[in-house]
């Protein structure tokens, strides 16, 4: 049993090591990538744009809610025009983020593991190499840098819309005056400590959920059960460490306050 | 899927994208009104003690946000607290003797700046010190100051029973 465990864990720390290996290979690939702009365009299509109304509308009801608990917490202390302070601070810090990077993983990390996985067990891989053709560079790296792109951009569409909903709910059904709500996100949010830091946890998760999901595909084990526990293992990973580093980041973040 | 279909959209996902964060920027943060703050000029007030008061606190008067705290320091030589402030360009009418004291927003707010206009008709000018100045209000020494004067009223008034019972 106790060699079972040795195997294990030495077995894992190999996967790591593999997987710094290959991450160095694939941002290797930027300045090939950065001549045939048109693969990274096709990628981050499929990444980005087809995740976008997901996100929208997850963003939606995400502040919606948020407008809705908060309003009842907060009008037991008479503080209803802090629910914008609230669902910003919220949405900008953590939600938007943390939410976008789960779906993300879901929606386009999942795919990713399972396009690049199935292209190794149908030994597509191993022909580009044949041709001479670094398969990291043609097929891993476009779809690596468009998920590091995306994840930004969609964050930031999560959190614009999540606050738009809270607008929606807050100032629309329950009646929270539209001047504090808007003047009270202003004087409170801040945009280098809010914003910026939440473009950084972003841009960090969209590293993370995107390395874990091309790593899994090109990793899997060339059948078909392979590539579906490659799946699986790509979104439930990504979950992990999404959540563990974002306790990271925020505690960095928040230590020089 | 034809590849300009696929540009255009891309295009779009990448505006939005650029849209949403500059809707973060300018609508959700400070960053609309840190632009105009960065204008104005400065003013300097001394005060004994500037409680909590945080930098970009508001700086007011008769309720209306005028300028920002900039900068709050410590004065090695006189040992109180040096705090500069940006006044927006448009209030460029404040009396050379306006006073300033730092209060708080609520019972449990935010401290801010308030300023009381003077009567002068010289007005105050960039890098001007406000001479007037009143410290934040600390709520240990406003307690102990209340139990202290409470109990020394509690002895006089002992002492002039007793005086009376003499009598």
């Amino acid at each position: 049993m106790l060699q079972g465990w040795g195997i294990w864990a030495l077995g894992g720390v190999q996967r790591i090591g593999r997987a710094h290996i290959f991450l160095a290979h694939v941002l290797l690939g930027l300045p090939g990538l950065l001549l045939r702009l048109r693969l990274l365009v096709r990628e981050m299509y499929v990444v980005g744009v087809l995740s976008m109304l997901l996100i929208a509308i997850s963003g939606l009801f995400v502040g919606m809610v948020l407008a809705l608990q908060g309003h009842n917490v907060l009008s037991e202390f008479d503080a209803e025009q802090s629910l914008g302070v609230l669902v910003a601070a919220s949405l900008v810090r953590e939600l938007g983020p943390v939410v976008t990077a789960l779906l993300f993983s879901g929606r386009a990390g999942s795919a990713l593991t399972a396009e690049i996985g199935l292209m190794k067990a149908t030994e597509q891989l191993s022909g580009m190499e044949m041709m001479a053709v670094d398969p990291i560079k043609r097929v891993v790296a476009p779809r690596f840098f468009a998920g590091l792109l995306s994840m930004p951009l969609l964050a930031a569409l999560f959190s614009m819309v999540g606050v738009l909903g809270g607008y929606f709910v807050g100032v629309g059904l329950l009646g929270v005056d539209e001047g504090a709500f808007w003047a009270q996100m202003q004087a409170k949010i801040d945009f280098e400590e809010d914003i910026i830091n939440g473009i950084i946890k972003s841009l960090v998760f969209g590293l993370i959920v995107t390395w874990i999901a091309v790593f899994e595909g090109y990793d899997a084990v060339p059948t078909a059960e392979g590539v579906s526990r490659a799946t699986t293992r790509s979104v439930v990973y990504s979950a992990f460490a999404v959540l563990g580093s974002d306790f990271v980041l925020t505690a960095l973040m928040l230590r020089g306050e | 899927m034809h590849s300009r279909v696929v540009e255009i959209w891309v295009g779009l996902f990448v505006g939005i994208g650029f849209l949403a964060l500059f809707f973060l920027a300018m609508k959700v943060s400070n960053l609309g009104e840190l632009s105009s703050s960065r204008e104005g000029y400065t003013l300097f007030a001394r005060f004994e003690n500037t409680g909590n008061l945080k930098v970009r606190a508001p700086v007011s008067m008769a309720g209306v946000t005028i300028g920002r705290v900039k900068s709050i320091r410590f004065d090695k030589a006189t040992y109180d607290a040096v705090v500069e402030m940006r006044i927006d360009p448009q209030y460029d009418t404040l009396p050379e003797d306006t006073s300033a004291s730092i209060l708080t927003a609520g019972l449990l707010g935010e401290q801010f700046i308030g300023l009381t206009a003077g009567a002068l008709e010289t007005y105050l000018k960039d890098g001007d010190q406000l001479e007037l100045t009143q410290s934040a209000l600390v709520l240990e020494q406003l307690i102990s100051r209340f139990l202290f004067n409470k109990a020394e009223g509690g002895d006089k008034k002992a002492d002039a029973s007793a005086a009376a019972e003499s009598k």
